[in-house]
């Protein structure tokens, strides 16, 4: 239960329509879109302005109030769960495209505009702005701001932290901070820009963003290439890039998934495969031509069983269809799906493919694997039942033993869906230490008081590390 | 699903009566099935409109399992949020988990209605309408032969002019306005129970005619028939057959819906037919779903699952087994004229059915097909909707007009007769800047037949 006086001072910032405190509001920002995760705010507020969040920030930092900021609520770690309850801030009110400007090639937005529809009138403009997170017909810029969203286009253009050029962000006390700018230079003081990108709504919030766009490529091609030995399918990723050609995108799906998705899909995929990587290059159609043919010949080379070109978009859309129904398909076996990260060192790609199936096998359940081979970045999906609590524990401890995997390989606990709660008490793997203190110490420059998000990033407890048997 | 055979619901005491009702109906699987990913929100016409959580289906789904687990109670709130569903079902075909949306919305229609305490004019309305009218036959041809009267003798304009219709709420009186003819003279009356194929017959399929459809659009009927036949059918109308029952399911009144169901089986199964084809969308949504509405009937579970293989939409038997005729319009000045497409949702998204109607549309010599900017949008009919919650479906027939007038189309041809209706309403309310007329489109289509029709 909100204080009294503070619901009150809140429904005279917004108005009595975007203030609610009732059970069917409070239910329904409850959860996000991770498992098995649900808590009630006490409130939730739709601010239309700037002016607005600032005089929210205001009242809720006299009365101690948390907050919580969600765009869509689709994280997948937990991220936008009220944990500790609070006031849940939808910015869905504030989604407009206040300018693109042709001149500098940037676009000014506010936080809740859709990604699809930010990225369909950007491209009416003849114009590119790359990050491609799946969710994006759904999920909003702040979000994707919040949690640096990746996407299948990460590995040559980058993820949504090298777009973000300035933002407009409203403190904990309700101060309102301005960074970068339309600037693709600014050294001026520390990077306060990148450190608000994926700072996952725990240090500010972010209610006006500068984004770089680029100009768009001029043709695209796809291909898709099949392999006995995952071994082989690494290398590929390897030599492709040691060729020095770097693919628009570069995703690889395992045995597991690829069973599941041939059946599902209908696509009479070999079930006998190890692994698929599905390749596609933008660019100038010169260029593209000529790094299809080097990539099919190192393909070859590799020992790929199969390769296949696409001649033309619609054939480019059948094999996109393989990696686009993955979780689709993976979604629809059990009641319950937890989509991870974790990510490694492209290099090391088919160790933690191997690594992640050892795994589940020795726990027992159901993991397939797919992702962002080109950036090493891979999502091992467990299928499972919520209901199951003996189950459940298997696959956390299955998890467990992945993030452990991932970090022993050079990599980390999670590429591009962010900490939140789920990963907060393995966080500490990754930075160590000094991490820790340095991030809690950035946290608490901002916001004293532990308003912001709080229940997020920085768990209680890190979890002990588990010791990794082999062979 | 596999391995989750051992679990099934929570075992909770509710103290709520609805609440134990909501445990009961609901299926729990789908409510866990539900993964919360969201792509089900930009989807959902109710979410698009008013951008909050609750009116989406994945708020839903999560108000549901809130009850079922007494997180909390199902208050009047919470049953105003199930009815404000249009029940488009516009989420299931981009849901990744395949949750079945439309039937969990039913089912918490079906358990609040079993608690719902009517007022006594409202509670005697619904036993009326949905227990007293569609189930019979006899009292929809009064309804019609009445109606007919009403519009025919004069009735009408005395009350228009009386000015007496003002006692209804508006957008009933709005409605009153566009209401077709009514005839009492359905399509067994006008063509018998058999209709003979032109030409060696391709295969025997059976009419459902529809309650609405055959007193207000008897003549869509009789030309559906017709087209069939040119296509190659040899068709049988059943003359047992009765409402499908889809307003009641959508209504909460699950067990006549599930009568009405078991009439249908029987009535269509004694008729071996290939096929049984549905002119109107929201019908044959439910009818593809029979085998699920009487999964729990083991008297007539096999006959029904029979008879939800043969359900097929007109547009779609036609294009994939049929012959398809040539369809030519006749020359107009001023060149060739736009025809336009509102889906159906319920053919969209339960029968899974847009291609076929665009298809025949293209093959339309002599006009142009311009496909409407959210042709796969609910236009906010949604069966009895624009009569229960007139405000959110005003909205959207507003929006669907204004895409509609962006194309500037002669004809804007749709797939069932609600849809239809609403067309008509939308028009009527919103006048496009070009003369515009709503049709159904197989009455489109017959019309424009360039062979010998068969009479």
């Amino acid at each position: 239960m909100l204080n009294p006086d503070a619901a009150a001072r809140l429904r005279a910032i917004v108005g009595e329509r975007n203030f609610r405190d009732d059970k069917e509001a409070l239910v329904a920002h409850s959860y996000d879109g991770t498992p098995m995760l649900q808590s009630l705010p006490d409130g939730v507020i739709y601010p239309a302005s700037t002016e607005e969040v600032s005089a929210i920030m205001k009242v809720l930092s006299e009365y101690r109030i948390p907050l919580v900021t969600r765009g869509s609520g689709t994280n997948l770690c937990g991220g936008t769960v009220p944990a500790l309850g609070g006031v849940v801030m939808v910015m869905h009110r504030m989604n407009r495209i206040l300018e693109v400007d042709l001149e500098n090639l940037t676009a000014t937005v506010q936080p809740g505009i859709i990604t699809a529809e930010f990225i369909a009138h950007v491209e009416s403009l003849g114009l590119f702005y790359p990050p491609d997170p799946s969710s994006m017909r759904i999920s909003t810029i702040g979000g994707n701001i919040a949690e640096c969203s990746g996407g299948l286009r990460g590995l040559k253009y980058g993820t949504t932290k090298d777009y973000v050029i300035g933002l407009e962000a409203v403190l904990a006390d309700g101060r309102i901070l301005r960074t970068g700018g339309k600037l693709m230079k600014d050294v001026a003081g520390y990077d306060l820009t990148k450190l608000l990108v994926g700072s996952e709504g725990t240090l500010a919030i972010v209610t006006e963003a500068t984004l770089k766009l680029i100009p768009p490529p001029k043709t695209k091609k796809t291909m898709l290439a099949m392999y006995k030995d995952i071994y082989g399918a690494a290398r590929t990723v390897s030599s492709i890039i040691e060729g020095r050609i770097i693919p628009a995108t570069l995703e690889i799906l395992d045995n597991p998934t690829i069973r599941v998705v041939s059946d599902f899909a209908k696509l009479g995929l070999p079930e006998d495969m190890a692994a698929i990587l599905i390749i596609e290059q933008d660019g100038d159609p010169e260029a593209v031509e000529r790094d299809i043919a080097r990539i099919t010949e190192i393909c070859m080379k590799e020992r790929a069983d199969r390769i296949e070109v696409a001649a033309s978009r619609e054939e480019a859309e059948r094999l996109l269809t393989a990696r686009r129904s993955a979780f689709t398909a993976l979604a629809r076996l059990r009641p319950t799906t937890i989509l991870e990260d974790a990510t490694v060192p492209r290099s090391k790609i088919a160790d933690m493919v191997l690594r992640i199936n050892e795994i589940a096998r020795k726990h027992g359940v159901t993991i397939a694997t797919f992702g962002h081979a080109g950036d090493g970045n891979l999502h091992p999906t467990a299928t499972t039942d919520a209901r199951d609590k003996e189950e459940i524990h298997r696959v956390e401890l299955a998890f467990e033993e992945i993030f452990e995997a991932a970090i022993e390989l050079g990599g980390t606990i999670t590429g591009e869906h962010g900490v939140g709660v789920v990963k907060a008490p393995y966080l500490e793997w990754k930075v160590g230490e000094a991490g820790m203190a340095v991030m809690k110490g950035i946290k608490t420059a901002f916001d004293p008081h532990h308003l912001l998000n709080p229940g997020k990033v920085f768990a209680k407890e890190t979890r002990k590390r588990v010791v990794l048997q082999h062979g | 699903m596999a391995n989750s055979g051992a679990i099934r619901k929570p075992e909770i005491e509710h103290h709520n009566p609805l609440s134990r009702t909501l445990l009961q109906k609901l299926d729990y699987d789908q409510l866990t099935n539900c993964m919360r990913c969201g792509f089900c929100l930009p989807a959902c016409p109710t979410f698009r409109e008013t951008g909050v959580e609750p009116e989406s289906p994945r708020g839903r789904i999560a108000l549901m399992k809130a009850v079922a687990d007494g997180l909390m109670e199902p208050d009047q709130a919470f049953q105003d949020q199930m009815n404000h569903c249009l029940g488009c079902r516009a989420c299931e075909p981009v849901c990744p988990a395949d949750v079945k949306y439309g039937q969990l919305i039913e089912q918490a229609r079906d358990a609040i209605e079993d608690h719902a305490a009517h007022s006594a004019p409202v509670s005697g309305l619904r036993k009326l309408v949905f227990g007293g009218v569609f189930p019979h036959r006899s009292r929809l041809k009064w309804l019609g032969r009445s109606l007919r009267f009403y519009q025919k003798s004069g009735l009408r304009k005395i009350a228009r002019a009386t000015g007496i219709l003002r006692v209804l709420p508006k957008h009933l009186q709005e409605m009153e306005g566009i209401l077709p003819e009514a005839t009492a003279r359905g399509v067994v009356e006008r063509l018998g129970t058999l209709y003979p194929a032109k030409d060696e017959p391709i295969a025997r399929v059976a009419l459902f005619r529809g309650c609405i459809m055959d007193v207000l659009f008897a003549e869509t009927n009789e030309h559906t028939v017709k087209l069939l036949a040119e296509a190659g059918f040899e068709v049988v109308i059943p003359e047992t057959q009765v409402c499908c029952g889809a307003l009641h399911a959508h209504s909460g009144e699950m067990d006549t819906a599930r009568k009405l169901a078991r009439k249908n089986v029987e009535a269509f199964r004694a008729a071996g037919v290939d096929y049984i084809v549905s002119n109107a969308g929201g019908c044959g949504a439910l009818l593809i779903e029979y085998d699920h509405v009487l999964k729990d009937d083991p008297s007539c579970r096999e006959d029904a699952r029979w008879f939800a293989e043969r359900v097929i939409d007109v547009s779609r038997l036609i294009v994939e087994k049929g012959r398809v005729p040539v369809f030519a319009a006749e020359a107009q000045s001023g060149g060739e004229p736009c025809i336009t497409y509102q889906d159906s949702c319920h053919l969209r998204n339960a029968m899974r059915s847009s291609d076929a109607p665009r298809t025949l549309m293209r093959q339309v010599a002599g006009v142009r097909f311009v496909e409407m900017k959210e042709a796969d949008r609910c236009c906010g009919s949604a069966g009895i909707y624009n009569v229960t919650q007139p405000e959110m479906a005003g909205q959207l027939l507003e929006h669907k007009m204004e895409h509609a007038d962006r194309t500037q189309a002669r004809y804007l041809l749709t797939s069932n007769p609600g849809c239809l209706l609403q067309m008509k309403l939308g028009i009527e309310k919103h006048r496009p800047q070009e003369k515009m007329e709503a049709m159904h489109i197989v009455d489109f289509l017959y019309e424009r037949l360039a062979d010998s029709k068969q009479e």
